[in-house]
């Protein structure tokens, strides 16, 4: 088969390669799409997405039968990568056909195939991730010294990223593809399918055995609806971080009810480092990247706040205590003049009171930037009570200055 | 590498398969004979004499494949096929075959790389490119399916890939021919030169411009049909005697060109510089360029049509992709 077999092959390929160059560029501009290298060094390159972002760039330079070889030995290992699977299809189909577009397959739906194809996008996004040493998620301002770790979700890169706390800066550890709600974020009601923005940790671990099989390796309730959540009116509930059945590797970018999907291989592997009822876990529409000393400057500007507002609950002045809670702060059903009612009316009982505050975790909610989450343990003693507990506030700023919005049992 | 020794080599073997001719040529077609009739294990049993007196036929081993493929033997085919591509590595045939029998086990993978072996030792291979084709859109709908999560294992289709009936027979034709090849066909296959079917019409002394006129509107009327994905009007261009390539049934024929011709959604079909000849039978020889596209493969190769005049229209009786 001379000349016209061939360079019909040639051409049908080429359109291949185009559409692979369509689809990345689909998110992102055509430049940035043709200069996208393999994956930096620092992350690991033998995984299944690695792999899979091999082929999908030697599609685009045209190196099909290298874009083949990977395909096929990610295929033999990881049989159920849908997506490989379809980039699969393709080079086969583009053999026997000129083809236009990723996904050529007949049958199936097309909001399956649309899955895949994010998928595909994602996963080249996520090839450009180069985890950096001097940025660091400004959400994660303080970890006390038991909180091993700290997991902060990028929804528009589809990536759970995991730092480790080191007492400073926390450290990059790792980052995983993940699924969230078909509907995206901002989740308010149940059934909306979408996935939570906010401060969240990760409440209870339920085994493989207790669930069905489309959870795969196990499930990770997180504390969504949240305190701020809940005076919000937002519910729902069932938040999990869980991974994939049996027959799928990955789930495409936007396809849970709301929850968190990980690979099983990646969650077992996340699993093995969470500490149940405490990891916390931030998400967020895109990661606010900071550097460390930003990141130090709303810290201790935070840090001076809590301890300005223990030192005036200790000191009984009453009113200097009050200035720390906002015009709309809440507690269990009690609004700020309950509140206070109840305040002057106990500390008018007491001749002294000691607050210790320790083991302070402080975490900026994602957004304006204009919100945080504390959770400390409270060491409380007083001439007439004493009491032990973990608390939790979450301080808003209002006139440039941080006020309690929320207080509580944490 | 130098060509001498296997030149030296093949003229060996054409002295030792030319000693055992008379008597392996005229078991070879009794076999063939018995295998043509569906008697199988009589065929199985002749073609095993000529292989035992002569090992190294491959014409011979290749019919002993295409029995236990009729038998419903496909491993032991496989094998044989398997065997026929290790020691003449340079026939396309019994790739294209051990392709075939891969396929419809679903080994889809294997199929895969027997064809693109038949392919690589000959590029203008026409049955490999157009099984290669069935074979690559069977795995990547069978690769769509494992990403869309659909189960079609009960109406999975089987794939209707051609198996070659016979070495060197007129619509194969094995590429450009490496002089190894040559020499191997003329050693083992003494008797594999093909015999043109024996003319029925008269001779006619000259051939008039309204003949050639008329077998070129056959010969366009036939690639019109195909093009149309008309199988009637297709399969009425070829004559009651028309020579099935491989010795064939002719229903069994039909039928595939039925399936090939209704499949793809598309095909075009076109005749290039058709050049009209008339043998001495009164036969019009039509040699052409034929350009064949579908929606799953693009080709074009040199044709050779021969068509006979019966009552007033012209009738194929062979054809050949040469």
């Amino acid at each position: 088969m001379k000349g016209p077999a061939r360079s019909h092959q040639a051409g049908s390929r080429q359109t291949l390669a185009q559409a692979l160059v369509a689809v990345i560029a689909a998110s992102a501009s055509f430049a940035w799409a043709l200069s996208i290298t393999p994956a930096p060094v620092s992350r690991q390159m033998s995984t299944p997405e690695a792999m899979l972002v091999r082929a999908l760039l030697d599609i685009r330079d045209s190196k099909f039968s290298s874009a083949f070889d990977h395909i096929d030995s990610l295929l033999l290992s990881n049989p159920n990568f849908r997506l490989a699977q379809l980039v699969k299809g393709d080079l086969l189909l583009s053999r026997t056909r000129p083809i236009n577009s990723i996904g050529n397959a007949s049958g199936g739906s097309a909001e399956q195939v649309a899955g895949l194809r994010d998928e595909a996008r994602v996963r080249l996004v996520r090839s450009q991730i180069e985890p950096s040493t001097d940025l660091a998620p400004r959400y994660l301002l303080q970890l006390p010294k038991k909180e091993k770790l700290a997991l902060v979700l990028d929804s528009t890169k589809s990536t759970l990223f995991v730092f480790e706390n080191t007492g400073k800066t926390p450290r990059y550890v790792a980052d995983y593809y993940v699924t969230i709600g078909k509907n995206g974020l901002e989740k308010f009601r149940e059934g909306d399918k979408k996935t939570p923005v906010g401060v969240y940790h990760v409440v209870s671990r339920l085994p493989k055995d207790k669930l069905t099989d489309f959870y795969g390796s196990g499930a990770y309730p997180i504390s969504y609806p949240n305190e701020w959540d809940q005076m919000r009116g937002r519910n729902g509930h069932g938040i999990w971080l869980h991974g994939t059945p049996r027959d799928t590797y990955s789930r495409p970018p936007r396809a849970s009810d709301g929850c968190i999907v990980l690979t099983n291989q990646d969650l077992e592997t996340l699993a093995a480092r969470l500490q149940i009822g405490s990891t916390p876990i931030v998400i967020a529409d895109s990661i606010d990247w900071a550097k460390p000393d930003e990141v130090e400057s709303l810290r201790s500007d935070l840090a001076s706040s809590i301890e300005n507002w223990r030192r005036d609950w200790e000191s009984r002045n009453t009113e200097a205590y009050l200035r720390h809670y906002a015009k709309n702060f809440e507690s269990n059903g009690q609004n700020l003049a309950q509140w206070s009612a109840q305040k002057h009316q106990v500390n008018a009982g007491k001749n002294w009171i000691k607050v210790r505050v320790s083991d302070v975790s402080l975490l900026l909610y994602p957004g304006k930037g204009d919100m945080a989450v504390a959770t400390f343990e409270q060491d409380y003693t007083s001439s007439n009570l004493a009491n032990r507990m973990m608390k939790r506030q979450y301080w808003i700023r209002e006139n440039n200055k941080w006020r309690i919005v929320f207080e509580g049992a944490a | 590498m130098s060509r001498i020794p296997l030149l030296a080599l093949g003229a060996a073997l054409l002295l030792v398969s030319q000693m055992q001719a008379g008597f392996a040529a005229n078991s070879y077609e009794d076999a063939s004979k018995l295998f043509k009739q569906g008697s199988y294990a009589e065929a199985l049993e002749k073609i095993e004499t000529v292989i035992t007196a002569n090992p190294r036929d491959a014409r011979a081993r290749f019919l002993k494949g295409l029995i236990l493929t009729e038998q419903n033997k496909p491993a032991d085919a496989i094998k044989v096929f398997s065997a026929l591509t290790e020691d003449y590595p340079e026939l396309p045939e019994p790739y294209n075959n051990l392709a075939v029998l891969y396929a419809s086990q679903g080994q889809y993978d294997k199929a895969r790389k027997s064809l693109e072996m038949a392919i690589r030792t000959h590029p203008s291979y026409a049955i490999a490119h157009e099984n290669l084709g069935d074979v690559y859109a069977k795995m990547a709908s069978e690769a769509y399916d494992k990403a869309l999560q659909l189960d079609r294992s009960n109406a999975a289709a089987q794939t209707k890939l051609a198996m070659i009936k016979d070495l060197f027979t007129g619509s194969v034709v094995p590429g450009k021919g490496s002089p190894d090849t040559t020499a191997v066909a003329a050693a083992t296959l003494p008797s594999a030169t093909e015999k043109p079917a024996t003319p029925a019409a008269k001779p006619t002394p000259s051939a008039t411009k309204a003949d050639t006129d008329a077998v070129l509107a056959a010969v366009n009327g036939w690639a019109k049909a195909w093009s149309n994905k008309d199988a009637n009007a297709y399969l009425a261009y070829y004559a009651p005697n028309f020579q099935v390539p491989g010795g064939e049934a002719r229903a069994n024929w039909e039928a595939t060109r039925r399936d090939r011709i209704v499949r793809p959604k598309l095909i075009e079909v076109s005749v290039g510089s058709p050049k009209v000849s008339f043998d001495a039978n009164g036969r019009a020889v039509v040699k052409f360029r034929q350009g064949y596209k579908s929606d799953a493969l693009n080709t074009s190769g040199a044709k050779t049509l021969i068509l006979v005049k019966d009552s007033d229209r012209w009738q194929i009786v062979q054809e050949r992709m040469n």
